[in-house]
């Protein structure tokens, strides 16, 4: 099931299907190796649940909501709750 | 315009290096992602004690040093952490300089074991514009910890590169990295092909076009990649190379219509010019996954992770993280005011005793009285204050901070924190400079390069004051100790580092507050992209952290006070015994700014110490008490404590001591910090911003406080 980054809660992987992102945020997701086909896991939320930490590339690395909603990603597992993609994520919190 | 000024900014710190290298030495770049333990392998290779910190970003210039053996002569030049050459940072800027420009002989690229998959990007690319490469792989003890294991011999032969491993915490494969080095500044590492990323055939056909151009005009190590970057049309590094190398692209004709020709073709086959550059990323990062297949890197351990997992979802919880916060804080002050008292009176007792045993021998040994008063009433007297009030404090807290620093945990602040960053529309590694601001502001300052956006960084460079330095905070203990808890001990140990917690997380809020108003008021802005690296946590290694807190930041913060500590201590001597009408220019001094002093619920005294206090905020109470003393009338204070009476007889209350307190807290940056800022922002007016920003803060505060203490 296809959904943006920030939706998937803590635990959970996917594989990214794309990026859309504006292009200086673009250059910072591009060289912590998010492309097309990484796996990526969702494995620590923030105390406010923004920034989220994933687990790519074998690095752990905090992104913001905001950034992280831009990209698509189809879940290992499907996640109750969400229902569409490319908004602003606001369950699993 | 502005590149101009950061390249030239760039550029100046190349040229002081090439000044601090000796002739015969090879210049070996060490590279690396950020936290790989380059800092810790560039030690142990040069015995140099640079400090390393376990977040991002932690050099933030070029270091050298050296290493010497009967064979060879090497310098080191560590740079800063990069996670790519393509210079989002200003650090990652003078990272890709020097690689490019600074010409060294070889580049050591320092990858981490436990994640060496993305390590590859940066190897890849240093390779593209390096001659001779030579990949340590480090953390090699760590990633055995976890299971992780890593074919150096595989790697290398699909690298084309020579790999070492190493272990440099533990001192281990050093030498086998400086024997592979040796062997490729002698030519003796004889490569099969070097690993080359290829992209799509219409790309490479692009790339060639450009190329083929390039060789005529330009001789350069690999003009491949220069069309590459060309085509991709990288602004600064376009600035670079006229910089540098002066070869300015947009007066060469036949270059432009080449690269135009490249570009159309690039465009009528659907590739523009930000899909040109995700491709050469994708490249980058297929190329390395590609190379790390099953048979190069194995994990034995599915759950490496989960003990730092545990502690991150303590240390990061809703309640938990926020509390682990304060907790930490709170401790880190308890430890060290109640640790701190014993010695300072030691301390103090025993230069009490040596100030007075010194003036009755050198008056017997013959020296004018004048004089002696001036060297031991005046300038000895404010340094052994200087020496007994701040030194045990340090002592002990730095080495308390270093070891959290060197565990990891300063990055997980930066987490948590970021929301409150992102609302005031700054950068989460905020929370990482005021942090360094702890140390010394000067180095938090100097840390905000670790910011990509100007914009924010320039927020973080303007509020990092509000962070009080080393050099503060014993005054803010010393004043706490005196007038807000009675006495000393365990339990009055607790309440001062309640309170003084209470002091920084109004420092905190200030923080967060002016960066609110900087960002809808002179610097407007969207906040930026954010992505923060939570490295795995390390044990520190106790020893070490002891010897390098101390050596490295103890001893250097003290004898910068001490330097200002004395030639204070003689001035204001003299104001209080050079006369006018019988009256001491002390006297007129601080009747002049006692009306601003009171205003401030403080008094001219008080402001004279801090304005005297400028070049290091060390000797603001030591100068005020000097100044109570007025010189010559002196009665005897064998405990530190007793000062107390000294002070509540010049009229301390605690409205006095809760306005000196916030005003230490927040008041002009030492001049140090000062000149930082003016160096970082190159601009006398941010640098003007960021001491007059803190001041009005203080000014207000104080104002408020003691308006509202008249009102009860």
């Amino acid at each position: 099931m296809k959904m943006a980054l920030n939706c998937l809660k803590v635990g959970q992987s996917g594989t990214v299907v794309s990026v859309n992102a504006k292009d200086a945020i673009l250059r910072r997701l591009l060289d912590i190796g998010i492309i097309e086909g990484t796996r990526v896991s969702c494995v620590l939320k923030s105390p406010s649940g923004d920034p989220i930490a994933y687990l790519i590339r074998g690095a752990v690395i905090a992104i913001r909501n905001e950034d992280s909603s831009e990209i698509l990603i189809e879940a290992d597992s499907p996640i109750q709750g969400v229902e569409k993609y490319g908004t602003y994520c606001t369950v699993g919190r | 315009m502005g590149l101009t000024v950061q390249s030239v900014g760039n550029g100046a710190v190349n040229t002081d290096i090439k000044d601090k290298i000796p002739r015969d030495a090879k210049i070996i770049a060490l590279a690396g992602n950020p936290n790989v333990g380059k800092s810790t392998l560039f030690n142990k290779l040069t015995g140099m004690k640079q400090h390393t910190g376990n977040w991002s970003g932690k050099t933030v210039t070029n270091a050298v040093g050296e290493y010497k053996n009967s064979n060879i002569h090497l310098a080191f030049v560590d740079i800063p952490g990069t996670y790519s050459l393509n210079a989002h940072s200003a650090e990652e800027e003078v990272a890709r300089d020097f690689l490019m420009f600074g010409k060294p002989d070889s580049v050591v690229v320092v990858c981490d074991a436990t994640c060496l998959e993305r390590n590859l990007n940066l190897v890849l690319q240093v390779s593209e514009i390096c001659p001779k490469v030579i990949v340590c792989v480090n953390l090699m003890d760590e990633a055995r910890e976890k299971g992780i294991f890593i074919d150096l011999k595989g790697l290398s032969e699909k690298l084309g590169l020579p790999v070492v491993g190493t272990s440099a915490r533990k001192g281990k494969g050093l030498n086998e990295l400086i024997s592979a080095i040796s062997a490729v500044e002698d030519n003796e590492y004889s490569a099969k092909s070097r690993i080359k990323v290829t992209y799509s055939s219409t790309m490479e056909k692009a790339i060639d076009m450009v190329k083929t151009e390039l060789d005529k005009i330009i001789t350069f190590y690999n003009t491949r990649w220069l069309a590459i970057k060309l085509l991709e049309n990288d602004v600064n590094f376009i600035a670079s190379l006229e910089q540098y190398l002066n070869f300015a692209v947009n007066k060469n004709t036949s270059l432009l219509n080449a690269l135009t020709v490249a570009k159309n073709f690039l465009n009528s086959k659907g590739i523009n010019e930000s899909a040109f550059k995700n491709y050469l990323v994708s490249g980058l990062v297929l190329t390395a996954e590609a190379i790390c297949d099953d048979k190069i890197i194995s994990f034995k351990k599915a759950d490496y992770r989960s003990r730092d997992f545990k502690i991150d979802k303590i240390v990061t919880g809703k309640i938990t993280g926020p509390v682990c916060m304060v907790a930490l804080l709170a401790l880190v002050f308890w430890i060290t005011i109640s640790l701190a008292n014993y010695p300072s009176a030691v301390l103090w007792e025993f230069f009490s005793f040596l100030e007075a045993k010194l003036f009755s021998v050198s008056l017997s040994l013959g020296l004018p009285l004048v004089l002696a008063d001036m060297i031991f009433h005046g300038a000895f007297r404010v340094l052994f204050w200087v020496v007994s009030v701040m030194l045990p404090p340090m002592a002990i807290f730095f080495p308390l901070f270093t070891f959290l620093e060197d565990f990891g945990y300063l990055p997980r602040i930066a987490f948590n924190l970021d929301k409150g960053f992102k609302k005031c529309s700054a950068c989460g590694k905020q929370a990482l400079t005021m942090c360094m601001g702890f140390g010394c502001n000067a180095a938090g300052i100097t840390g905000c390069r670790i910011i990509d956006s100007k914009r924010e960084r320039l927020i973080a460079i303007i509020t990092n004051n509000f962070v009080p330095c080393n050099g503060r905070f014993p005054t803010i203990i010393a004043i706490i100790s005196m007038f807000l808890v009675g006495g000393a001990g365990a339990s009055q140990g607790l309440l001062s580092s309640v309170i003084l917690t209470f002091a920084i997380l109004l420092g905190v809020a200030s923080t967060f507050l002016v960066s609110k108003l900087l960002a809808v008021t002179l610097l407007k802005g969207q906040p930026s992209a954010f992505t923060l690296e939570l490295p795995p946590y390390r044990k520190p290694q106790i020893g070490s952290v002891i010897i390098r807190s101390v050596f490295d930041r103890t001893i250097f913060v003290l004898l910068r006070a001490m330097a200002v500590a004395a030639p204070a201590g003689l001035v204001i001597w003299l104001f209080a015994n050079i006369t006018v009408n019988n009256i001491t220019l002390l006297s007129y001094m601080c009747e002049f700014l006692d009306p601003f002093g009171k205003a401030l619920g403080m008094d001219g005294t008080i402001l004279l110490g801090f304005i005297l206090g400028f070049p290091a905020n060390e000797i603001v109470i030591p100068i005020i008490i000097m100044a109570y003393m007025g010189g010559g009338t002196l009665t005897d204070y064998s405990s530190l404590f007793e000062l107390k009476s000294l002070l509540i007889s010049n009229g301390w209350t605690i409205t006095t001591a809760i306005c000196t307190i916030v005003f230490s807290l927040m008041h002009w940056p030492c001049s140090t910090a000062l000149l930082t800022a003016k160096k970082e922002t190159g601009s006398f007016y941010w640098s003007f911003i960021a001491f007059i920003v803190p001041t009005f803060c203080g000014m207000l505060m104080c104002f408020v406080i003691n308006s509202l203490s008249r009102l009860f």
